[in-house]
């Protein structure tokens, strides 16, 4: 990352992702169906998101259908990463940062130290516990985490007996328990009713006492005004997630710009790697190809930079909360827009969301009915797979020729966040949020602010480049 | 034990899996073996600034260093630069990196399939040149060379598997703190015994259908996967079914093969991952250590002599037949 510092404050940022591997040169040949195997080894943080967005465009190649039973349980599986790598970057990669020496004098430092310091504070070993057995469901419904090939066009290759449906009711059951105790200590209804920005002042001021780790961060967030750091051009994108069974997603797609709802227009996306070392041209990944030059003229990073409809967006946990119309999150972006405080509040308000569908979810199973269609691989095709994964909406663009994958794309969550200037000289959304942030001031010594702010994007690097 | 963990070319995913180290939990286990965490790009609170100078104690040897655990693949491109992937604030390769440090390491550690082999990073036309720490896929060699030795004497040690399984490396890590791991511990290729003695075809609940040959067709199908859907359990090197991953959980108790993750060039077996190949209808890659034509003739006595329970539960997503009892005797 490379800084413009004047006057206190960062004028300009460059972000660079210094990371590239060539996923999608190492998919040119492949037989379609061996994507299940190399796309979730894109990302070992996102890896069943990888795997939905490929199952998703296989499955749009080939026509295939999910009976109900595959639907739930891919959303299960699904749900249950995006859902612990929230809590995973709040109790080990956000809030230790806040336990650092720099924050020493501030009053609050001795309790957050305690609770939050990395790997010794008292939230890193009871939060690994309930992951831990959270993530049992995966080892039931997928196999193992990460790097499954469980997820499947057409469903899921793991049926679930009566006995194992009462098993992930009680592993999801035994999440909420966490969650009620010690992220929210408070129920997640009430949570999830929270409708302003008001309404969670109240809630807060209730929580004096034994508060809950959302409360804690919200008076932090206070002292620090963490609302005022991070802002980008508060326009937001998302895929949409999970399938109900009405065929609705759980959470909506579509585009929030200038303070409204626009539809999403998936064919108005396109890679532009003028900053970027690669080779070519502006290009939807439909066409696309992704091909390093590392002597490319005035490039600082191998992140292209995705565009949509000529427009850098932000994708992430408050995008998606925004764009379905979670009151809470439409009240406090309207009255500070997305920064580092909207961006935490989002990903926990999420997880409440996402824990309370899972037990929907887990009742909706029926034992004993399919949970896979075959489907008929066609020689020809292509397809595009879309989906949510925690940070942000990840695509897959798939094109068959001969039985063989002739090019697949992927535009990953980070890739949009994190995106270098485009050919008009317009910045990525992290390099717009970095701008005005305050360096070595009173309240953030040092370049504190700065890493609060990357942070608050969730950054996932090797997605970034893949 | 101090340690010390860096993120080459891979997914992150062997740093993910750690954290699902279960009973008791990773930091439990830490602690329990002694080793204390010097550095991790992604669990430690220290940024890049105080990591470096960490770095720079253990090169001028302020500092020891027991044990280098580097988690995905080396890579050596462009043109044998390592640009595509500089250590981030340093402006140098991850690759130099490493040559250095592993070099005054007492134990050097490849932590999944890609730091051991190349893994999947390495996959397709190779783009980035990558290979593992002392191989570059089946070859030895790869960034360190063949000859290399750890402080201790000892090879880069291959905790393959993709991702790699938490205790393979919890206990791997606990057995070098504990001066009880040796030459002989480890295999033909680096690998600790401990969990490639055994095969993922060991306690695998398809065993049953194996017998019989009784073969799931589809995904989801209950039967044994090897002769149709391209399972390699018979001949993976793992203890997965056996030390099941989060909770009770293992590949073919998910419902799909085994891609054999624990060996060097799984990343590319030459056939579609979930097929299995045939010649003349009898499936390729039989078990290494059994005659194909002992192969062919038990697995056509087995299936004539099927019993009709399995035969039906093999093609079905749940048991449909259950197991009977002999009639009472009069």
């Amino acid at each position: 990352m490379q800084l413009d510092v004047g006057d206190g404050q960062v004028d300009a940022a460059w972000v660079n992702s210094p990371l590239y591997r060539g996923f999608e040169q190492i998919l040119l040949g492949k037989i379609p169906d061996d994507a299940l195997v190399y796309a979730p080894r894109v990302c070992g943080i996102c890896s069943v998101s990888q795997s939905v967005a490929a199952a998703f465009a296989l499955g749009d190649a080939y026509r295939a259908e999910t009976p109900p039973n595959g639907v739930l349980a891919l959303d299960l599986i699904h749900a249950a990463e995006n859902l612990i790598d929230h809590l995973t970057h709040f109790y080990l990669f956000f809030m230790p940062d806040f336990a650092r020496p720099e924050y020493t004098a501030q009053p609050w430092h001795a309790d957050i130290h305690a609770r939050f310091r990395a790997i010794e504070g008292s939230a890193a070993p009871e939060f690994l516990q309930a992951r831990t057995a959270f993530m049992h469901l995966m080892g039931l419904l997928a196999g193992k985490w990460p790097h499954s090939l469980a997820i499947q066009p057409g469903g899921c290759t793991r049926a679930v007996s009566a006995r194992e449906r009462l098993h992930l009711g009680n592993i999801v059951g035994a999440f909420r328990r966490f969650l009620e105790q010690r992220v929210f200590a408070a129920p997640l209804d009430e949570i999830v009713a929270l409708d302003g920005r008001d309404a969670l002042l109240h809630w807060q001021a209730a929580q004096a006492g034994q508060p809950g780790d959302l409360a804690r961060f919200l008076a932090l967030g206070e002292a620090l005004e963490l609302h005022t750091l991070g802002r980008a051009a508060d326009r937001f994108m998302s895929f949409g997630a999970y399938r109900e069974a009405d065929g609705a997603p759980l959470f909506a797609r579509g585009v929030w710009r200038d303070g409204g709802l626009d539809s999403l227009d998936v064919d108005g996306i396109a890679e532009d790697v003028s900053h970027s070392w690669m080779a070519g041209d502006t290009a939807p990944p439909r066409t696309a190809r992704t091909l390093p030059d590392p002597g490319r003229e005035g490039a600082y990073t191998w992140c292209k930079a995705p565009r949509l409809h000529g427009e850098a967006v932000e994708v992430g946990a408050l995008a998606r909360q925004l764009v379905d119309g979670h009151p809470l999150i439409r009240d406090l972006v309207a009255a500070t827009g997305g920064n580092v405080l909207t961006r935490v509040v989002a990903r926990l308000l999420e997880s409440a969301r996402i824990l309370l569908a899972m037990q929907r979810w887990t009742d909706a199973l029926i034992p004993g009915e399919p949970f896979h269609n075959p489907a008929a691989p066609l020689a020809d095709a292509e397809g595009i797979g879309l989906t949510e994964a925690a940070r942000g909406s990840l695509g897959h663009w798939v094109r068959i020729e001969g039985g063989r994958i002739r090019n697949y794309q992927i535009v990953s969550p980070t890739t949009w966040n994190f995106s270098p200037r485009d050919a008009a000289g317009q910045p990525g959304a992290l390099e717009q949020a970095l701008t005005g942030t305050p360096v070595d001031s009173p309240r953030h010594p040092r370049k504190i602010a700065v890493q609060h702010v990357v942070r608050s994007f969730d950054p996932c690097m090797v997605c970034t480049a893949h | 034990m101090n340690l010390l963990w860096l993120q080459s070319g891979g997914c992150g995913g062997c740093t993910m899996s750690l954290l699902c180290a279960d009973t008791p939990d990773l930091l439990t286990r830490l602690d329990a073996s002694g080793i204390d965490l010097i550095w991790h790009p992604s669990l430690s609170e220290a940024g890049m600034d105080e990591a470096l100078r960490l770095f720079e104690d253990i090169r001028s040897g302020h500092l020891r260093l027991d044990a280098l655990c580097v988690e995905g693949s080396l890579l050596r491109g462009p043109h044998g630069t390592g640009r595509f992937h500089m250590l981030a604030g340093t402006g140098q390769p991850m690759i130099e990196w490493v040559r250095e440090l592993a070099a005054v390491a007492r134990y050097c550690v490849a932590v999944g399939s890609c730091a051991a082999f190349g893994g999947v990073t390495a996959g397709g036309s190779n783009p980035t040149d990558a290979c593992g720490l002392q191989y570059d896929g089946r070859y030895p060699g790869g960034l360190l060379g063949k000859d290399y030795r750890s402080g201790a004497g000892l090879p880069a040690i291959n905790v393959a598997g993709c991702p790699t399984h938490p205790d393979w490396v919890l206990d791997t890590l606990h057995l070098l703190a504990r001066g009880e791991l040796g030459a002989d511990d480890l295999d033909d290729l680096a690998r600790p015994r401990m969990y490639t003695d055994l095969l993922a075809h060991h306690g695998c609940p398809r065993n049953e259908f194996y017998e019989y040959k009784a073969s799931a067709i589809e995904p989801s199908d209950l039967g044994c996967l090897m002769e149709h859907l391209g399972c390699m359990g018979t001949q993976a090197q793992a203890d997965c079914n056996v030390r099941t991953w989060n909770g009770e959980g293992s590949c073919t108790r998910g419902g799909y093969a085994c891609i054999n993750c624990t060996a060097p060039e799984f990343e590319e077996p030459g056939h579609a991952f979930l097929r299995t190949p045939t010649v003349a209808g009898i499936p390729l890659g039989l078990p290494t250590d059994m005659p194909k034509a002992w192969f062919i003739a038990l697995s056509s006595l087995a299936k004539a002599a099927t019993p009709q329970r399995i035969k039906e539960n093999a093609r079905a997503d749940h048991v449909v037949a259950r197991p009977g009892r002999k009639p009472d005797r009069k």
